[in-house]
Formats: C-alpha cells, structure tokens, sequence
C-alpha cells in the first residue's frame, strides 16, 4: 500500500510553550516535550490536570502558533489530521449527516458512511439535530466525524470526560472497534490511567507543569487480551515503574 | 409591524406549531392577526362616526379612495416604486452594514479607531443625510437610495459588531483542524451563529427604511407613497392619505408574513424543540 520509508511517525519536540497572562504574568507550561508516536500506534498522554496536556495538543493541531520548537506530523495517505475535542464541537445548526460530511474533503463528501454510521450505532440518527442527542451519542457523533475524515492522524482530548461510567466503557469499546478496522496513528490526551491501559500501545507519562516526559510505559499485551485482572496486573505494574503518578 | 408583534415569534414559538400539526395549525397565526385588525377597523369606525370631521374619515370613506387610487392604477405604481427604494435601501444596508459590523467585531484596534465615526453616523438626523445627499448628488434615485442606506448602517454595524464579538471560537478551531474552505466556513459556521443578529438588525431594519424612504419621496422625488402623501396633505385629503398609508403597511405585513417568517422559520429549524 504505502512504501515503507515514508511513514514517518509523528515527532514532536517543543522546546518552551510560555503563557502571558494581561497582567505581565508569564506561566511556562511545557518545557523541553519531546516524544515520538509510531505509524499506526495508538498513544496516551497522561498526566495530571492542568499540566499541559491540552496545550501541547493544541499546537499539534496548529491552533497555538506561539511556542519554541518543531513538531512533524505523519506524511502518508491523506495528509490531514481529525480531532475529537473535549466537548463534541458538533454545530447545532446541521444534522448529524451534514456534521459529519462538512468534514470531509470536497472529493469524499458523497462517499458511503452507513458501514461507520452503524458501527456506532448512528444509523437512526443521522438527520437529527446535535441538541436533540445526549451526550453520549453527540460524543459518538464527533467519533464518527474524526473516522469519516480518514486522517493519517488523529487527536482525541480526553473524549469521554464527564460521562458516567457505563457510557464512557462502551464509547471506550466503540472507539477500540471503529479504530481497529482501520489503525490510525492516534495520540489521545487522558488523565485517567485505567483508560490510558485499556487503549494504548504505550502511555507517555507527562511530569506536572511544566509539562515534559517522564518515562514511556509500553503497553504489549495485545488488546483482546486486557481482561480486567491483566489490567490490574499492568496497573501494579505501572505503579512500580512510575511511583507517585496516579 | 415594529416591536409590538414580534414577541409571539421567538424562534421556536410558531415554528413549533407548524412543524408538528401540519398546515391547519399553520393557519392559526393568521386568524389570529385578520381577527386583531378587523376590532381595530370596529374601534375606528365607531370613533369616526362619534366624531364625524372631515380630517378623520371612517374606514369605509377610505377604502373608497383606495379602490378609486387602485382602478386609477396610480396605487400600485407608487407602491411599486417605494417597495423598489425599500429593497434597493434594505439590501445596501444589510450588506454594508453586516461586513463593517463583522470587521468591527473581529478587530479590536479597528474597532477602537472607528467607533467614533459609528457613533458619530449614530447621531446624525436623517432629514441631514438625506439633504445633503440630495445637494451633493443631486435630486436622483442613487442619492435617494444612498441616504437611506447610510441612515440605517449605523445600526447594522452596531448589531453585527455584537455579532461578531459572540462568535463561539470552539466552531472555528474546528473548522481550521477539518480545514473548511472559506465559503464553507462563511456558510456553516458563520452565518448561523450570526442569524439571530441578522433577524435583529433585518427586523427593525425594514421597518426604519420604509419610513425614511418616505422622507426621501417627498423631499426629491417624483412617485412613490411618500410623493403622493405629500401631495394629499397639500389638498388637505386625509382620507388619501391613509388610503396611502395602509395600503403600504399592508404591503410590509405580506412581506413580513410571506418572506421573513418562513426565512426565519427556516434558520432556526435545529433548534432544540419542546419535548
């Protein structure tokens, strides 16, 4: 499909990200990042609140311009990157379809989704408004939108933040089944350790502010295979490598 | 057809009736408005005949001069050319108005430099505007158009800058990270988010240009309702002179039952509709 030395992975390397508040008042939230994502992995960025976990993933997304360093993002197929935002971002005034299609390129607009639509159990709700789905299905939605793209990367800001447990289990599950059927290089930001375990090939472990790597946690158990005792077998794991990080 | 009639129509409320009861339903807002204006013709004619003169004629007397102007053909000729300034004055001023608003409101160092000159527009009479557009351009449709048209831009700018300045960043950071192209973004995610400013400023838009274009008719021009009002005063004809009024009046509700209503009915379609 590809040829092999192309697929770059993306390299990310941030010197400094300094904010200036109106006051004068300046706030370094990262400082010497850098970190690497294979070509078709899936990674976690985990890290307490408020430590700039949102901040780098903005300036990969090219919102946040101002900030020292580089960063190089995967070059195979199509070039562009989706993101799956902290809330689902859908614009109220068009149907679930449109949200969906607006997304997409203008070669790919007419292109089939009822294979995606249904593996997120979307199928009844493509012509209604985002204000008439709960959150969990307008989260479902943003998935929906981030796959249809078919990006050569994609960035999820802890996606299923202020979901009750259950949902957030099945859109985890969701997620993992739509991804699977066409791996794509994904970082995804987290403050949850149990979902940075069920998800990703390996976590990056971010200190608090400013943000920079602790260590790498390569997660090799196959995915089918994370049944909820070999996941507290890597939490312990984990524990042990990374004292001190919940 | 200014504010006294607009708050039965927030979004939603006669969008909801139509949507879900079909065409019987839809019909009901406009029983509503024929049975209210047919008590106020009951009220004026009364007073008309408590208080007969010559200079307040009941509603019959006027709906003869109205037939008459009608058969004549002369009825429809001014309305005709007063609709024409009215959309000629409404689509400048809508246009103008929305793209220095929108300016306004993204740019906040154009906005402190040009908010004297907003203000200043604010505060200059009509009548002003519309003489000096009349001297310094001559007695024709351009300048008649053209005052009328900087009358109401101020207040367009004024609400599209409020507009602008609510615009939700979130919609386009989405954009650039999906990169919408430009007329997506202008549609998608611009103009819905600006659609309420832009009934506003439409609303009470209308509703001012139609009285200004009045001015400009009987100050420098030839036809229209305003000319003839003119006209009729100097004959001291009240009774044609509402015959003008209403007739034009009626005109703005058709336009406001037939074409602002179902636009605006169509705009806020996705709104969140009582369970």
């Amino acid at each position: 499909m590809q040829p092999v030395g192309a697929a770059v992975p993306l390299r990310v390397d941030i010197a400094e990200k300094t904010f200036r508040s109106a006051q004068g008042v300046s706030v370094t939230a990262l400082k010497n990042l850098s970190f690497e994502v294979r070509q078709g992995e899936f990674a976690c960025l985990l890290g307490p609140s408020g430590c700039g976990k949102t901040t780098t993933l903005r300036i990969l997304l090219g919102l946040d311009k101002q900030f020292s360093g580089s960063f190089q993002l995967p070059e195979v197929g199509s070039h562009r990157i989706a993101a799956v935002f902290q809330e689902p971002t859908l614009l109220p005034w068009r149907t679930v379809e449109q949200n969906v299609r607006l997304a997409l390129p203008k070669d790919l607009r007419t292109k089939n989704l009822d294979g995606l639509f249904a593996s997120l159990g979307l199928t009844g709700m493509r012509s209604l408004y985002p204000a008439e789905l709960s959150l969990g299905l307008a989260r479902r939605a943003a998935l929906a939108r981030a796959f249809a793209t078919e990006p050569a990367v994609l960035f999820l800001d802890e996606p299923f933040v202020s979901l009750d447990g259950r949902t957030a289990e099945q859109l985890r599950r969701l997620l993992l089944a739509v991804w699977s059927a066409r791996p794509t290089t994904a970082l995804m930001v987290t403050h949850n350790l149990t979902e940075a375990l069920t998800l990703s090939d390996r976590i990056i472990v971010l200190a608090p502010r400013p943000a920079h790597v602790l260590g790498i946690f390569d997660v090799s158990l196959p995915r089918q295979h994370r049944s909820p005792d070999a996941t507290g077998d890597l939490l312990r794991s984990f524990h042990q490598t990374f004292p001190g990080v919940t | 057809m200014t504010a006294g009639d607009t708050g039965d129509r927030t979004p939603g409320g006669s969008a909801d009736i139509s949507t879900r009861s079909g065409p019987a339903a839809a019909l009901m807002p406009a029983l509503t408005v024929t049975i209210s204006l047919l008590g106020l013709c009951l009220l004026w004619s009364l007073a008309a005949n408590a208080w007969p003169s010559r200079a307040f004629p009941g509603p019959e007397e006027v709906w003869q001069v109205l037939l008459r102007e009608a058969a004549s053909g002369d009825l429809f000729y001014h309305l005709g050319a007063t609709l024409g300034r009215v959309a000629a004055a409404y689509l400048v001023a809508m246009i103008a108005g929305s793209v220095i608003g929108i300016l306004l409101g993204s740019y906040r160092g154009a906005d402190r430099f040009f908010n004297p000159w907003v203000i200043l527009f604010l505060n200059i009479p009509a009548l002003v505007i519309i003489v000096l557009a009349y001297i310094w351009f001559g007695l024709n449709e351009v300048a008649a158009i053209g005052a009328v048209a900087v009358n109401k831009i101020p207040n367009v700018v004024v609400t599209m800058r409020e507009g602008a300045r609510a615009l939700d960043p979130r919609y386009a950071e989405m954009a650039a990270v999906y990169r919408f192209g430009p007329l997506d973004r202008v549609r998608h995610i611009l103009l819905p988010q600006l659609q309420p400013y832009l009934a506003a400023a439409s609303r009470s838009g209308i509703a001012l240009i139609w009285k200004i274009v009045l001015v400009v008719e009987l100050l420098g021009r030839s036809n229209g309702v305003g000319f003839q009002i003119y006209l009729y005063f100097q004959l001291f004809d009240v009774a044609a002179i509402l015959a003008y009024t209403l007739a034009f009046v009626a005109v703005m509700l058709v336009v406001e039952l037939l074409l602002v209503q179902p636009v605006e009915r169509h705009a806020t379609r996705w709104r969140r509709r009582p369970a």
